[in-house]
């Protein structure tokens, strides 16, 4: 018997969660799968509309879960860019969605191209971490 | 840390995206500067304080990367390729690539196998840029 039989959650930071929920829901048409307020936190974590796993968890850091120096230094390692690509996202159609996302004025780190194992794009949320839209060529799952 | 920190981060990470994006295009320094919102003299000093190489190696070490994909993986002439990625002169591509590379263009194309298997161009681009950091020399002796 396998140890696991899905991966149902993950977890990027984020620098706040309402411009987080204009980016992902508002411009790339993630949908809120859950967004619940208590006491000093918020779990916010969003998902691909229709389908009930993964999903991703949009995180601030800060404290109580750590000092404000420790959030600094993950802010400054967001704002550079350095957390590397979050989350690779499949697509039917990634020609027309890089143009459909421009238009909205998603920022592109690369232009749609075909790469021979599919064709890709790659994108940065607003607070530098990296995410790529991917078309494969062969389709698993 | 400041939020001006992370703003200039922001914007700093922006000019950087523009060379991954526009390598193949005449940038020069000026132009990057204006995406960072900065003076040419401060995006020199903070991009470089930022991630460790100012925007002129940054970028010859995204032209040369390029290079040395298309010198694996195609059939084009060094002159093309030299244009294709932003070079204008053939004597700079040349110097430039054996002072990064440690050989020419032409041995590294002769000495060097595609890259096989299923590695997203993305990732391939990220660690085969070849480093201003140091460690390419310290696995090239050993």
């Amino acid at each position: 018997m396998k140890n696991f039989d899905q991966i149902t959650s993950a977890h990027i930071w984020v620098l706040d969660h309402q411009e987080a929920l204009d980016f992902y829901v508002g411009k790339l048409g993630l949908e809120v799968k859950t967004d619940i307020s208590q006491g000093g936190f918020r779990w916010l974590t969003v998902g691909v509309a229709g389908e009930a796993v993964p999903e991703i968890v949009l995180d601030v850091p800060g404290p109580p879960v750590m000092d404000e120096k420790t959030a600094g230094q993950i802010r400054e390692l967001v704002t550079k860019g350095a957390t590397g690509v979050v989350m690779v996202l499949r697509t039917e159609d990634c020609f027309g969605l890089y143009e459909r996302l421009r238009a909205k004025g998603v920022e592109f780190t690369q232009a749609a191209t075909d790469h021979g194992y599919g064709i890709d794009c790659g994108l940065r949320d607003p607070f530098g971490n990296q995410i790529r839209i991917l078309q494969p060529k062969v389709w698993k799952g | 840390m400041s939020r001006e920190v992370e703003e200039t981060n922001r914007r700093l990470l922006r000019a950087r995206d523009a060379m991954d994006r526009a390598y193949d295009q005449p940038l020069d320094t000026a132009a990057l500067a204006r995406i960072a919102c900065v003076s040419e003299a401060h995006f020199i000093r903070t991009f470089r304080a930022t991630f460790g190489e100012t925007p002129h190696r940054y970028l010859q070490r995204r032209r040369v990367e390029r290079s040395m994909f298309l010198l694996r993986e195609s059939e084009r002439s060094i002159t093309d390729i030299c244009l294709d990625v932003g070079f204008t002169s053939l004597g700079t591509f040349s110097r430039t690539f054996r002072e990064i590379v440690g050989q020419s263009p032409s041995a590294y194309r002769l000495g060097t196998a595609p890259v096989g298997g299923a590695v997203p161009t993305c990732f391939a681009m990220a660690w085969l840029r070849p480093s201003s950091f140091g460690e390419a020399k310290e696995r090239s002796d050993g």
